[in-house]
């Protein structure tokens, strides 16, 4: 018992507060806490996927490119300083930043990068995203197998410093890809040290081994605790970078790193909870930031049940949706109402299209398919996986659409998994869904809507969209593209294969201290853009 | 004894058996596989990731081979954290659960058994009442409400102690594990005040008290040791309880524990993580109702005899 009382002692004297928080010691040193959702898959830019993957990623290796943090539709220099398209406009020359070296001293070079994408399009590797990299000539062709020689695929070192990237076609958006992580190179030496081109073991990515070629390096990994990056003196910006280092804390309760945050634990958080979100805005936190983000909340629609087939009777479920209730009563944190399936504002992209809230209208157009005031229209099921955020929404449409077109409706959550499993069956009526762009381009949202693809998941097939998406995929004219893209976009809203509710907007808490934390729709940060000062 | 332990341990080799093979099957049969991704992955990439895995093999084969890998103590790769295998995400995992799970059972005994005693000497006054009703209370209120309510006042308003973490600032183990072992606290308290009533009306403590003893010794040196047998028998299950309990705290407090791996490994249908964490959490609870079972053996001659 003595010795109990003892450690309980101790227990309670250590408890006294060190004095200073994180956040106030983080100002002293430049370090970063940052609150990042779940612990990260791993950091091999080839094998994971996922925005928490991302934010280590950005910090740690870099790209030919990177995105413009403050929203801007052109990239900005990455390893490459700069690039030309040929006369062809598919062919690309990329010029290497004769500064650009990996964290361990060793130059990057052109032949790094073609290994690389050697590496991420060898199947048995199992690259979750090689796709982003069938845009170069016989990518495709030597993922499927059919060429077994990599030097048939378009991507050449043509010097020391030059890569040349040879496209399948026109593609105006591929520089804009290549902000994205899956086209990263790795360091071929470091991976091979640790297993095979196509190992999945990711060796090479833990502390002491890792090697990469961003502003900051792995410094150390305790699982599901804390990752931690410091500066890399070998970036070739390593001027610009003033954090001195990051910590990523993998917090998946919204409840916790609000907790978290107002202890002085955290920077920057992932999310705001639900629930807080609007008391936040009406006590006007500070530290609440609503920044605009490249995502769109929608209701498929499964158009391959009979009642469900009719155009008319999607449209007529759009109009019996008033968006502005939903983001205004029920998600309550910022979102905007959306009318198309593209966020405007994607790279400067602003559909034109219209879902008006009209029960009258949306009356007439279900009698005219069959069902006046919705008298013989079957009970239809809302599909959704379980969150409560995602049940209130429900819940609203139920009702909107028993009270404005005379609809019964059942609401039905499942595990994440079964919920995916039904989506891609099609075995749903009408289910939930969310799709985030992986770069800045309305292709990322209209491709997916194409017949076949595999995120369709509606049954939708148009041929007339299918071929103005495919043109406008070839065409280099980036007003004609658009314009293209926009009567893609206006068959989709008319056939209304998916009920767009809202744009997504990105909701998080920030310290004041944090500065070059900017708003942009990819929500990418840089990290040598970032750093911390008192006002 | 030993036959008994023997026997305890033989039977535990089979329940562990029909534990991992349920398991196997239950998780192949749930729909949704590990790698369904709100972004559906092209087929061709599934069909990869599935050789890589060998999930494209027949069942019985895959079953086969887990097993015969499990054997020799592999319990493969983790799907959902490629790198990782799923022995060492337990092993790191584990310190940190068990570190937890101690200090809360040790917070737990000792308040139990005071609060338990204390009742039980001073039965059906304040002194009962009074711990009685808390020890109610602790039972009924659940961690994921404590544990907030303990962090926004000692952590949020007083400022006191950390808000979350394990070993990374002074004293942030102390409100995780009085929020894990709060209501083990209060089983414990009102077992122990149970046993203790009961041993205090013998026969041998009214020997003990007109012999002139103090009252404390007859606690302490006799009374003590039968008034705890209850509270004994309820150690096995608590520990392996806690143990595989203890998600909710580890998710409040951001802990690095096992808890958390277990059931995001359900989610995720991380198959080889599942199985690897059932096998472990059951063989953990047949463990310690052995080691309880035993320890009632030697604290109680008449639980030998029989």
């Amino acid at each position: 018992m003595k010795n109990f009382i003892s450690i309980l002692s101790i227990f309670i004297l250590a408890s006294c507060s060190s004095g200073k928080t994180p956040v106030e010691e983080g100002l002293e040193n430049q370090i970063l806490h940052w609150g990042n959702g779940s612990e990260p898959q791993g950091i091999d830019p080839h094998i994971v996927t996922g925005v928490p993957e991302h934010h280590i990623l950005i910090g740690v290796c870099e790209g030919l490119t990177i995105t413009d943090p403050k929203g801007g539709r052109e990239n900005l220099p990455g390893v490459a300083q700069s690039w030309t398209l040929k006369e062809d406009q598919k062919t690309y020359v990329f010029s290497f930043n004769p500064n650009a070296r990996w964290s361990n001293g060793d130059r990057v070079t052109p032949e790094d990068f073609v290994w690389s994408w050697q590496r991420a399009l060898t199947p048995t590797l199992g690259s979750q995203y090689s796709e982003m990299l069938f845009y170069v000539k016989n990518a495709k062709e030597f993922y499927d197998g059919k060429i077994d020689d990599f030097s048939e695929v378009g991507v050449k070192a043509i010097s020391d410093y030059e890569l040349e990237v040879e496209l399948e076609n026109q593609t105006p958006f591929f520089v804009g890809l290549l902000a994205h992580y899956s086209t990263w190179p790795v360091h071929k030496e470091t991976v091979l040290k640790f297993g095979e081109i196509d190992d999945r073991s990711m060796k090479w990515t833990r502390p002491g081994n890792h090697v990469c070629n961003g502003p900051m390096k792995l410094k150390s990994w305790e699982l599901n605790k804390k990752i931690v990056v410091e500066k890399n003196e070998y970036y070739w910006d390593a001027d610009r970078v003033k954090l001195n280092e990051i910590h990523y804390y993998p917090i998946q309760n919204e409840s916790t790193e609000d907790r978290m945050f107002r202890a002085g634990a955290l920077h920057v958080t992932n999310v705001v909870p639900q629930e807080k979100c609007p008391v936040y805005l009406e006590n006007k936190n500070p530290s609440l930031r609503i920044d605009p983000y490249m995502g769109t909340y929608y209701y498929r629609v499964n158009t391959t049940l009979p009642h469900l087939s009719d155009s008319r009777v999607r449209k007529a479920l759009a109009m019996g949706i008033n968006r502005k209730l939903i983001v205004e009563k029920v998600s309550k944190c910022g979102q905007k109402t959306a009318y198309s399936f593209t966020p405007p504002g994607t790279s400067e992209y602003y559909p034109d299209t219209v879902v008006e809230f009209n029960p009258e209208k949306g009356k007439e157009l279900l009698t005219e398919a069959g069902y006046p005031n919705g008298e013989g229209f079957p009970t239809i099921e809302i599909l959704f996986n379980t969150q409560e955020g995602h049940r209130k929404i429900a819940e609203a449409i139920q009702q909107m659409w028993k009270v404005n077109l005379g609809i019964n409706v059942e609401i039905y959550n499942t595990d994440w998994k079964v919920y995916l499993s039904r989506q891609d069956n099609l075995d749903y009526q009408i289910s939930r869904a969310g799709w985030i762009g992986d770069y800045q381009d309305p292709n990322t949202f209209l491709e997916i809507m194409r017949p076949g693809r595999g995120n369709n998941q509606t049954g939708w097939t148009n041929y007339e969209y299918e071929k103005l998406v495919a043109e406008a995929n070839k065409t280099s004219d980036q007003e004609e593209r658009y314009k293209k893209l926009m009567e893609a976009e206006r068959i989709l809203i008319d056939e209304m294969p998916l009920i767009p509710i809202y744009t997504y907007v990105k909701q998080f808490q920030i310290h004041p201290d944090v500065k070059g934390w900017d708003a942009n729709i990819l929500d990418h940060h840089h990290p040598k853009f970032v750093y911390l000062e008192r006002d | 004894m030993i036959g008994i332990i023997l026997r305890r341990i033989l039977i535990a080799i089979p329940v562990l058996i029909v534990v991992a093979s349920i398991t196997f099957f239950l998780t192949r049969l749930a729909p949704g596989g590990p790698f369904d991704a709100e972004k559906k992955l092209p087929q061709e990439v599934i069909d990869n990731l599935n050789e890589v895995y060998n999930l494209n093999a027949p069942i019985y084969e895959q079953f086969y081979d887990y097993f015969s890998n499990v054997l020799v103590g592999d319990f493969g790769p983790s799907f959902r954290y490629p790198g990782r295998t799923v022995t060492e995400m337990i092993s790191t995992g584990l310190p940190v659960t068990f570190e937890l799970a101690f200090y809360a059972i040790l917070f737990a005994l000792l308040i139990g058994l005071l609060a338990g005693t204390i009742a039980a000497l001073k039965r059906n006054t304040f002194l009962d009442y009074f711990p009685m009703a808390i020890a109610m209370l602790g039972i009924c209120v659940p961690t994921f409400l404590l544990g907030p309510f303990l962090v926004l006042i000692f952590g949020i308003y007083l400022e006191l102690l950390p808000v979350s973490g394990w070993d990374t600032l002074p004293g942030d183990k102390i409100l995780p594990s009085i929020t894990l072992g709060a209501a083990y606290a209060a089983y414990i308290a009102r077992l122990g005040r149970g046993g203790m009533i009961e041993i205090l009306g013998q026969d041998f403590i009214r020997t003990a008290r007109a012999k002139g003893l103090t009252e404390t010794k007859v606690v302490i040196n006799h009374a003590l040791q039968g008034g705890i047998l209850p509270v004994v028998s309820f150690l096995g299950p608590a520990i392996a309880g806690l143990l595989a309990g203890s998600f909710v705290v580890e998710t409040i407090f951001q802990i690095p524990g096992l808890g958390k791996f277990y059931v995001e490994a359900a989610f995720n249908r991380d198959y080889t993580m599942i199985l690897g964490t059932t096998i472990f959490f059951s063989a953990m609870i047949i463990f310690f109702n052995l080691v309880s079972d035993i320890l009632v053996l030697i604290l109680n001659p008449r639980a030998r005899d029989s």
